[in-house]
């Protein structure tokens, strides 16, 4: 099997990987960099569990050739906690109750992070088009958005 | 009956974060398709594509060659190829599309999916039969030989109560409608999984599974190995959502898994994909729906008659329990004297009907509720009217016969409507003429037995253990599904042991470890299943204050004294000798009437674990019993019921028929909140599941063959379809449930999908009557579909 030689950046990291040239990044992150916390939920890129945040933007990994982010920075759900200090959203989430299987949170939590990380300040309609990528069926949403309205510092109706 | 927040406990009714949250918001909690083993494998299965079929030549030597390939596997070579409860784990005779043909192991997924693609098939085409009208027909084809009429007759349940033919020829009005429900996918964002492996030597299997009731996993994985259950473990994984789905379908899985690790001897994984998911998993059985009512000019329903059918599917060891809910509550939450009413399932080559949230209630409270609106229009009272004449009240007798007590379906129905200003809207809504858009407002309540109640056994065990830091370890064989168990067991055992909510932590389950205490379903978990929690937790408490006195804690009475600032030798003719004179309260012991003199509940157990003490507890919990006559349905159904109230507001395009659900409004009587938190979370995502059951979500049957079988056409609602939603929580002092608490996960979602086809309605004019509100249906009363 020939091999695809890949490096890139994952979660501040860097990472040199020999890959099959048709391996989705899903698979090479869960797979062969034990990173578990990615989740595959429909294989279709329509329920988000596999969310990562490639370069700032969030992406559907199960649908993202792996291949294709040489170079690039790559931030997964593990990439968040530093030093053992929750990131401000994951605090948010467990404050809130915003989760209840918890299969859809690490997917909820990256969209929400490439969302402040742009717009800080975002209305409810903002969070709700960004999370809109992600689906639960436990929490009704409603506890995850008041979470990231609390992080953003501002509960506007929008 | 009180909003939350009159009651007084330690650490129950309080919303502490949940045990589990650290784990899931850090992406660390392990799910079953997360584990791998040293020299694992892959599992997977051929489907046949066909709804009745019989295979009549199947090849897999070409599989068998394929580079990585273990092991093809077909019907011929399983030893018990049907399970314990009719599914199969592999069949040469299809009935549904779900029925799986081959099964294939190999070193990678991809070799898995190569093998299973080079298997060849040879089909015979059968007779087959869809339509639950159509399988009744005589000479319809047979789908279970052993039920030649395909009516599954261990599902048929009946309620008689007083003379209906008398009450209809006496009534001023009769009224008769006709509904129908759709399947529903439970669509976890989870799709199975499973990992089973083999002890070396012992033989023993372990399977790790994404199991909403891991004993009855083990059953399926016992009965493939012909293996004894002391030699079966599931240890169930972090579980993805389950909302009743994770039962059959994952049994069949981590059978599988099981029987192909024994036979290439290596640990073995197996997945569904999405669509595997559809296609095995259960969903929610389609209901046909007939109800007939007599009314009295004043309002009053004094009969009520109905037939309720439902579709099982192919295979079935569900429809017998639910059907006994959907006749218990046959009548709604109506006080009526003549009640008679038919429930039975129907066999099809369709998927199979399941366990779902609410369990048949969103199905009936869909017809129900719009039955009563449709009532009271016609006899020219108001819905709201119509309702207040009718409800249970404390004193009424239920359709079943019991007098009820605690009845608090009026305040939790005013409140509500009065917060939503329902009856102006509703009034004002009349008036719109617009082509465009208009708006509606509609309602539905709802009553719910608690528990299992005369379903089945409500029985339970828990086991508390207190290590020697202190630490608190809560063990039940009820299992954490995301609704939050661990979390509601933590408090439980903290409250009833008396020490803080963090010393306490909750296993998950462990079939080696516990045990069995039936079926984490019926919304039965804290109502009921609980019981054991507190039991054990009140045991605990006894034992540890026992071992205070034992190990000497209360012997120094000089102590005691300068302590609570008492003159020397004051108390010297007092003595404690028993555990009985003290308290165990948020984590001290003390003396009632000399409380400053404290000892930590880990000295205790310090000394204790040293001194040979018992340091834990073991409780089973039965309830009374609930009696019922099985030919008409009358006795004692449930220990106590839980009331709701739903009112939901929508907007409707009148060009399109598109709904859009802009507010909702769900009041339940909880009892008691054990974490009013999680209860709002619970009520949030119940409203969300309903309007995915109310105006978007179908699984479209063509020729029993899912259309739909993935997240990009069966669409779920996503927060940017979420309504407004307001929760109201309310407590009451019926104490019949662990604390008084009340069920309500089900509860959560069962009115929501009624109230939002009474709101199109108020709307558009338009019923209904075939769910889900989607633009066809809305539009023009049918749907297009090819199906």
């Amino acid at each position: 099997m020939v091999t695809f030689s890949l490096s890139f950046t994952l979660n501040s990291a860097p990472v040199h990987i020999a890959i099959e040239p048709n391996a989705r990044l899903l698979d090479v992150l869960r797979d062969q960099l034990g990173l578990t916390g990615v989740k595959e939920g429909c294989g279709v890129g329509e329920c988000g569990a596999c969310t990562v945040i490639i370069d700032g933007e969030t992406a559907d990994s199960c649908l993202v050739l792996a291949a294709s982010v040489a170079g690039k920075s790559v931030t997964t759900i593990e990439g968040l906690e530093q030093d053992g200090i929750l990131h401000p959203l994951q605090q948010a989430v467990l404050d809130h109750h915003a989760l209840q299987c918890g299969f859809c949170t690490p997917g909820f939590i990256l969209s929400a992070k490439a969302l402040l990380d742009k717009n800080p300040h975002p209305t409810r309609n903002e969070i709700k088009t960004a999370i809109s990528g992600n689906l639960c069926r436990c929490t009704g949403y409603m506890q995850l958005i008041e979470a990231i309205e609390d992080v953003a510092g501002a509960r506007q109706e929008g | 009956m009180p909003l939350y927040g009159k009651k007084q406990f330690n650490a129950i009714n309080r919303s502490v974060p949940r045990i589990d949250g650290y784990d899931k918001v850090t992406g660390r909690a392990r799910f079953a398709a997360d584990l791998s083993m040293p020299d694992m494998v892959y599992g997977g299965v051929l489907r046949s594509g066909r709804s009745s079929a019989k295979v009549v030549h199947i090849d897999t030597s070409e599989a068998l060659r394929l580079p990585g390939v273990l092991a093809v596997v077909t019907a011929a070579d399983v030893e018990k190829p049907q399970s314990w409860a009719s599914y199969m784990y592999i069949t040469d005779r299809v009935r549904y599309v779900g029925d799986v043909v081959a099964w294939a192991c190999a070193e990678t997924p991809q070799q898995v999916r190569e093998a299973l693609a080079a298997i060849r098939v040879e089909y015979e085409e059968l007779p087959a039969v869809y339509d639950m009208r159509a399988a009744l027909e005589p000479g319809a084809p047979v789908v279970q030989e052993k039920y030649p009429d395909n009516i599954f007759k261990e599902s048929v349940f009946h309620l008689r109560k007083g003379n209906v033919e008398k009450a209809f020829a006496e009534a001023d009005f009769v009224i008769e409608r006709e509904y129908e429900t759709q399947y529903i996918e439970h669509a976890y964002i989870e799709p199975e999984a499973a990992l089973a492996v083999q002890h070396a030597g012992s033989g023993e299997m372990t399977v790790y599974a994404a199991a909403q009731n891991p004993f009855f996993t083990r059953r399926y994985v016992a009965d493939i190995l012909g293996a004894p259950l002391n030699r079966v473990q599931i240890l169930q994984q972090t579980l993805g959502g389950s909302f009743g789905g994770k039962e059959e379908g994952l049994g069949l899985l981590a059978a599988r898994a099981a029987w192909l690790c024994r036979h290439v001897n290596r640990p073995v994984k197996m997945t569904f994909t999405r669509e595997e998911s559809f296609l095995e998993s259960s969903k929610r059985h389609p209901f046909l729906l007939r109800y007939k009512a007599g009314i009295m000019k004043d309002g009053r329903i004094v009969a009520w008659e109905g037939t309720q059918i439902d579709n099982c599917g192919a295979y079935n060891n569900q429809t017998q329990f639910m059907n006994w809910r959907a006749n218990a509550h046959s009548a709604g939450v109506y006080s009526i004297a003549n009640v008679k009413t038919d429930t039975f399932g129907v066999f099809t080559n369709n998927v199979h009907g399941g366990a779902m949230r609410g369990y048949s209630s969103p199905q009936l409270l869909f017809a129900q509720e719009q039955f009563i609106d449709e009532i009271a229009e016609e006899i020219g009272l108001s819905e709201v009217e119509m309702r207040r004449i009718n409800c249970l009240k404390t004193g009424n007798q239920h359709a079943t016969g019991a007098t009820l007590s605690h009845v608090t379906i009026s305040e939790v129905m005013e409140h509500t409507l009065a917060e939503t200003d329902y009856e102006k809207k509703r009034e004002t809504y009349k008036k719109q003429t617009s082509s465009v858009k208009r708006r509606g407002i509609g309602m539905a309540i709802c009553h719910r037995s608690c528990g299992f109640g005369a379903e089945s056994p409500d029985a339970s065990g828990a086991m508390l253990i207190a290590n020697e830091d202190g630490s608190v370890l809560v063990h039940s064989g009820l299992a954490e599904n995301g609704q939050g168990l661990k979390t509601a067991y933590a408090q439980i055992a903290a409250e009833a042991l008396g020490v803080p909510y963090e010393n306490v932590q909750s296993f998950g389950v462990d079939t080696h470890a516990i045990a069995d205490c039936g079926m984490t379903v019926a919304s039965r978990g804290t109502v009921m299943g609980a019981q054991s929690v507190r039991k054990a937790g009140l045991q605990l408490n006894a034992v540890m204050r026992q071992n205070a006195v034992e190990l000497g804690f209360f012997a120094d009475m000089r102590k005691i004294e300068q302590v609570n600032g008492l003159k020397p030798y004051s108390l010297d003719d007092f003595s404690v000798n028993s555990g009985e004179q003290l308290l165990l309260r948020d984590g001290v012991f003390y003396l009632p009437d000399y409380p400053a003199y404290t000892v930590p509940f880990n000295a205790v157990t310090g000394s204790g674990i040293w001194a040979g003490k018992q340091l834990s507890s073991y409780a089973w919990f039965v309830p009374e019993p609930c009696v019922q006559d099985h030919e008409t349905g009358q006795g004692v159904i449930a220990p106590t019921f839980a009331y709701g109230c739903v009112v939901a507001e929508v907007e409707v395009d009148m060009r399109t028929g598109y709904v859009d659900v802009l507010h909702v409004t769900s009041s339940h009587d909880v009892g008691t909140a054990i974490n009013p938190a999680l209860i709002k979370g619970q009520i949030y995502g119940g409203i969300v599941m309903g309007q995915g059951f109310a105006v978007m979500e179908d699984v479209e049957l063509h020729a029993g063959k899912v259309g739909n079988p993935n997240l990009d056409e069966y669409i779920l609602p996503t927060a940017m379809d979420m309504p407004n939603m307001r929760v109201n929580v309310f407590e009451c002092d019926d104490e019949k449930g662990t604390y008084g608490a009340k069920s309500v996960g089900e509860p959560a979602t069962e009115a929501v999908g009624a109230a939002i086809a009474n709101a199109v309605y108020s709307a558009t004019g338009r019923r209904i009557r075939k769910n889900p509100a989607g633009l066809e249906q809305v539009l023009l009363g049918k749907k297009l579909s090819k199906g």
